[in-house]
């Protein structure tokens, strides 16, 4: 497989550390890939723009940060700003349409998805916006099978709450598919 | 290797090794970038019927950890820089003492409070030097979650075989990342236990009169034999003496007792470094990047070598000069202002090969910081 350089950012308390972690586990529990995450720590963690890198290959990893990403998913304008310029050419780059106002264009395939609004239409628990963003960028490029997400979510998520991450990854899959 | 597959940070993998090679007792002051070594042991312990204790402070917690390892107790703590500071007396302390124990340095950027969230790998002489006197001391570092959990069992069963302190020097990269584990089964890794006295109760035990193999064995303080315990200078009964063949015989004992056993303490991986023209040197994150160059020169025919350092103390001078042997030159890659570098440049023949691939600003070293170095050296016609 090519390797796959992911960048999730967005505030803290969004859960995109949180997310990378779960695409994470999901590669090297149930498909037998590597992956390493890393993620920024400090003060920006809470409130301002935070990232969180994720590498997913079947080769060995050595050099664990992303300087490039493949895949760039902004949860919000101040990451938008602060992020799209290191987008590797060619990459996609997935916005949150609610929270994010594309300006300039960048050497890269745009997707805007209404994951925000999704999930307070259909649902109503913004705790599982992370979720549904996992289900939009599982669809769109097809690193891991979705279920190797929901068996990871499994282990992780509090058994009352796995029917709405269960609905929220549906909910991005399908949000992911349409936008293909 | 079978065993059970995790995806987690590196700080978790030195937990899970720690617990695979017996811990039982841990005692410690969280601190950034160690911290989540401290959260976990406390949910972990208990479990097990091990003991957590969050102390006041560092100095407190190396006193404890000492104190429990002498009543038999496989112990711990964890720590960065500041704490590693605060813990260095009674490291020395448990050097003179010759009571078993593993303290691990999670480097952050330093002095002082430094930088809590950011890398370094600034406490290497720290660790060799930190506490006051002529002394020995072993530290061991690592590149991935693999190794951390190795090194981690190894640094118990090195602290039990020479009753000395192990110091593991881990980093905030390799500390936070996540990446995959497999904890091997139980006897997959050889562990060493205790050497305890086969003195019965009733007969005098000489707590530092060595077996002919050199051991000390121990009795678990607080059980069936006198014991004395002092950082002062001591006999072979552990009582306070001034006598310079004591003080002679003692000083040597501790120094050569890690000395003489260099070969035998050495930890080390190597790619490519047979035929290297050009050969890199690191440890811990650092070397991750090193191996990121090594791979990617060598897949375009160039003949790179990397010698990644896993035992840092004692320094295996033997193994870096007859690596170094046949290089053109050699790049030291680390986080600090080369600390390493230095003593390699000590080891090697024609120390003018060596130079150093740094960064000090608490980014992590790139491939790109690597190679800007490499085109350095290469401009002056090396």
């Amino acid at each position: 497989m090519e390797r796959s350089r992911f960048v999730f950012s967005g505030s803290g308390g969004q859960g995109v550390i949180t997310a990378a972690i779960i695409l994470g586990e999901a590669a090297v529990l149930y498909e037998n890939l590597n992956a390493v995450q890393t993620q920024v720590y400090g003060a920006a963690a809470r409130g301002g723009a935070t990232r969180s890198d994720l590498i997913i290959s079947d080769s060995e990893i050595w050099f664990p940060k992303v300087v490039q990403p493949n895949v760039l998913v902004c949860l919000t304008q101040e990451a938008y700003n602060k992020y799209s310029p290191i987008i590797r050419p060619g990459g996609l780059l997935i916005v949150d349409a609610h929270h994010v106002q594309i300006g300039r264009r960048v050497d890269a395939v745009q997707k805007e998805l209404p994951i925000y609004q999704t999930v307070i239409d259909k649902i109503g628990e913004p705790i599982v916006f992370n979720v549904c963003m996992l289900g939009a960028v599982t669809a769109l490029t097809g690193v891991v099978q979705p279920v190797s997400i929901m068996k990871a979510l499994k282990a992780r998520v509090r058994k009352d709450l796995l029917g709405v991450n269960r609905q929220a990854l549906d909910l991005g899959l399908e949000l992911g598919g349409k936008a293909a | 290797m079978k065993g059970t597959v995790r995806f987690v940070q590196g700080n978790e993998a030195c937990v899970e090794g720690a617990l695979y090679a017996g811990l039982k007792f841990f005692a410690g002051y969280p601190i950034t970038p160690s911290t989540e070594i401290a959260e976990h042991l406390s949910l972990r312990l208990p479990e097990i019927g091990g003991k957590f204790i969050q102390m006041e402070d560092e100095i407190a917690s190396m006193c404890a950890i000492i104190g429990a390892s002498l009543t038999g107790c496989k112990v711990m703590t964890a720590t960065s820089g500041p704490g590693f500071s605060l813990m260095q007396e009674a490291l020395g302390y448990a050097i003179m003492t010759e009571i078993p124990c593993v303290i691990v340095n999670v480097q952050r950027g330093g002095p002082s409070t430094g930088i809590p969230t950011h890398v370094s790998q600034g406490d290497v002489n720290q660790a060799r030097w930190g506490t006051h006197g002529d002394h020995s001391i072993v530290a061991l570092t690592a590149s991935n979650h693999q190794d951390v959990f190795a090194m981690t069992v190894e640094a118990f069963n090195i602290s039990e075989t020479y009753r000395t302190p192990v110091v593991l020097l881990l980093d905030e990269v390799v500390g936070h990342m996540r990446e995959r584990l497999v904890i091997p089964e139980a006897g997959e890794i050889p562990i060493v236990e205790r050497l305890k006295t086969s003195v019965r109760e009733g007969v005098d035990y000489h707590p530092y009169l060595p077996r002919e193999d050199g051991r000390l064995p121990m009795s678990d303080f607080g059980g069936v034999h006198r014991d004395n315990v002092t950082g002062l200078y001591h006999d072979m009964w552990g009582f306070p003496s001034d006598d310079p063949s004591v003080v002679h015989g003692l000083i040597r004992h501790l120094i050569d007792k890690i000395e003489n056993q260099t070969n035998y303490l050495t930890r080390y991986k190597e790619v490519g470094v047979e035929d290297a023209d050009c050969l890199l040197i690191s440890y811990g994150s650092s070397a991750r990047s090193a191996r990121h160059v090594v791979e990617n020169r060598r897949r375009r025919g160039e003949r790179y070598g990397l010698l990644e350092l896993q035992t840092l103390w004692p320094f295996p001078h033997e193994l870096v000069r007859s690596k170094c042997a046949n290089a053109r030159y050699i790049i030291v890659v680390e986080m600090n202002t080369g600390q390493v570098c230095q003593t390699v440049r000590l080891a090697v023949d024609r120390p003018e090969r060596v130079f150093l691939a740094n960064r000090i600003d608490g980014e992590f070293i790139t491939p790109t910081d690597i190679q800007g170095m490499l085109h350095l050296i290469q401009g002056k016609g090396l």
